[in-house]
């Protein structure tokens, strides 16, 4: 069973999502990166851009995959992490930690109420693993 | 066969086909013949064509009759190698593996560019992926593209960006060349990238370190689509900045072949390498340490990323990229330098010889390198025709591609045409047309 960490939100597209003040930090889960297998490259090419929430803001490339990247919340993208440019196994390695991908400055906290938590996701993710 | 497949007759088995198109009588064809009588007719259809072996070719836009070294021929017709295709299965064929690698590794030396794909049908179709590709990188939609591009391949590039809903505009000209204040103008946040040929369609050098710093100033790709044996003469596209440089490979060592197969370069910074529109070969080692050749990065092609592939070409002109790497391997460095060299010397001693004939104007004023257009005392269409009595193809008539332009004579001079040849050109020009009625004014 992955790593699911019950202080984080998620998505039902396997992103997960920490909120601190009005800055959600949001990766992808340990299911997802599993399931990608070696991740070889990611690119958010929203940058400073405004986003709204399940919007394709960036690229997850695996070596037999590319996967979009989907926005958890709506806002402003203010920070990419830099690091995964030359180290994209961080991904695989700490997905909830050095693997974070973007930074979005949240514009309508309410829409975290839909997000799913830890319980939900992990259902999510047991009927999934039964395909 | 009807047995076999279970029909009963033909007519059951073309049921399905509504009568209303089907054809009620046999096909009008004549009566067969044997495989030799055949070939025979098939022959003497073939010479009623009037080709570049049989005239002296002044004919050039785009299309040009260089030194096509037996080598080529020889190292492409090996059966090993024989194919039009790109390698399918492709890690059983290292050696065609191998030799697409090389011709990327030749095509980022001669253009000055860190990464090069397996090649693209044609200079038209590489543009036009350059459009898709800018947008993809920079997020912005539209594409500027300079008047004097080949009208062929701005056509191309507006049939691709059509159907991905990006705007195609073009930049006016001064002096015959793109107009740096025009392009200025035109720039601002929402354009994508900036494509100028080079030398352009009317064979003028263009001021590309100039294009090629405002369009970057205004963060836009700049996009340079180039002669590749001009590169024996000219500083390739990296060195002034080029984003993504293209080319057309015929030159190479392809025949004119009445239009095709030609072959597309495609180049950029290696920083694009991810948004490259086709195949890529790339080198690595085995388990066992030995070296191998791999289609890298395909997770950009449309057969893994669908709908959001970097391009939908699934494929390379393989045969045609083989000859341009024997070429360019065969000629190196100093032999593409020493084509360039004469290319331009006959084609400036030619324009001087047509310069002096009454009527006859070089209708550039900017440094040209193989190519230039003249501005003719008669429709150029009439001396294209009458050439032809005279062993001559003597240019391509600019009123093809528009009317304005029918008093312009396009004439391409490559290493091939013999001092001889240069000075029968001249003569027809001056024993049919000096001092015939003057051109109306116009031009490029």
């Amino acid at each position: 069973m992955p790593n699911i960490p019950a202080d984080l939100k998620y998505t039902k597209t396997h992103e997960w999502v920490r909120v601190e003040g009005d800055v959600a930090t949001s990766g992808i889960t340990d299911f997802a990166q599993q399931e990608l297998s070696d991740i070889v490259y990611v690119e958010v090419t929203t940058l400073n851009a405004t986003v709204k929430c399940e919007d394709p803001i960036g690229t997850i490339e695996a070596v037999k995959a590319v996967t979009d990247y989907y926005a958890a919340v709506s806002g402003e993208v203010i920070e990419a992490n830099e690091s995964l440019k030359d180290e994209a196994q961080k991904c695989n390695q700490d997905p909830y930690g050095k693997g974070w991908i973007v930074k979005i400055r949240l514009s309508d906290p309410s829409e975290l109420d839909g997000l799913l938590d830890a319980a939900a996701y992990t259902d999510l993710v047991a009927r999934s693993e039964h395909h | 066969m009807l047995e076999r497949i279970g029909a009963r007759s033909a007519e059951e088995l073309f049921e399905s086909i509504p009568a209303a198109i089907r054809l009620d009588r046999p096909l009008d064809l004549p009566e067969p013949v044997s495989e030799f009588e055949l070939l025979a007719r098939l022959k003497e259809i073939a010479r009623r064509n009037a080709g570049g072996e049989r005239l002296a070719c002044f004919a050039g836009a785009g299309a040009y009759d260089h030194a096509g070294p037996a080598i080529v021929d020889t190292v492409v017709s090996r059966p090993e190698f024989y194919t039009a295709y790109t390698p399918y299965q492709a890690e059983v064929s290292q050696g065609t593996l191998q030799s697409i690698y090389e011709f990327q590794s030749l095509v980022c030396r001669l253009l000055g560019m860190g990464v090069a794909n397996a090649s693209m049908y044609d200079l038209g179709s590489a543009l036009a992926e350059t459009a898709h590709m800018a947008r993809n990188i920079t997020r912005r939609r539209r594409v500027l593209v300079s008047s004097s591009v080949h009208p062929a391949h701005l056509e191309v590039l507006r049939t691709y960006a059509h159907g991905l809903d990006i705007p195609v505009e073009t930049v006016g000209l001064r002096d015959g060349v793109t107009d740096p204040e025009l392009l200025r103008a035109a720039l601002d946040d929402t354009v994508a990238a900036v494509a100028v040929q080079h030398p352009n369609f009317f064979g003028s050098i263009e001021p590309m370190p100039e294009l090629s710093g405002i369009t970057r100033a205004a963060g836009a790709m700049f996009v340079a689509a180039v002669d590749p044996v001009s590169l024996g003469a000219l500083v390739p596209p990296g060195d002034y900045g080029a984003d993504i440089a293209v080319a057309e490979g015929q030159a190479l060592g392809l025949p004119l072949s009445f239009g095709g197969p030609y072959l597309g370069l495609l180049a950029a910074k290696k920083e694009h390498i991810r948004h490259l529109p086709g195949r890529l070969v790339g080198r690595t080692t085995d388990v066992e340490d030995r070296t191998g050749y791999v289609l890298a990065l395909q997770t950009r092609e449309q057969h893994i990323r669908r709908e959001r592939a970097s391009s939908n070409i699934c494929t390379n002109q393989a045969l045609m990229a083989l000859a341009a790497a024997v070429w360019l391997a065969w000629f190196g460095r100093t032999g593409v330098r020493e084509l360039a060299r004469q290319c331009l010397s006959r084609a400036r001693y030619l324009a001087d010889r047509i310069a002096d004939i009454p009527g006859f104007t070089i209708a550039n004023t900017r440094p040209f390198f193989k190519e230039f257009a003249v501005l003719t005392p008669v429709p150029a269409a009439d001396i294209v025709k009458q050439g032809l009595d005279h062993g001559l193809l003597a240019g391509v008539d600019l009123g093809r591609f528009n009317p304005e332009w029918r008093h312009l004579l396009l004439v391409a001079v490559t290493e091939n045409r013999s001092r001889d040849q240069l000075d029968r050109y001249a003569e027809f020009l001056r024993r049919e047309y000096a001092g015939a009625r003057t051109a109306p004014s116009g031009g490029n």
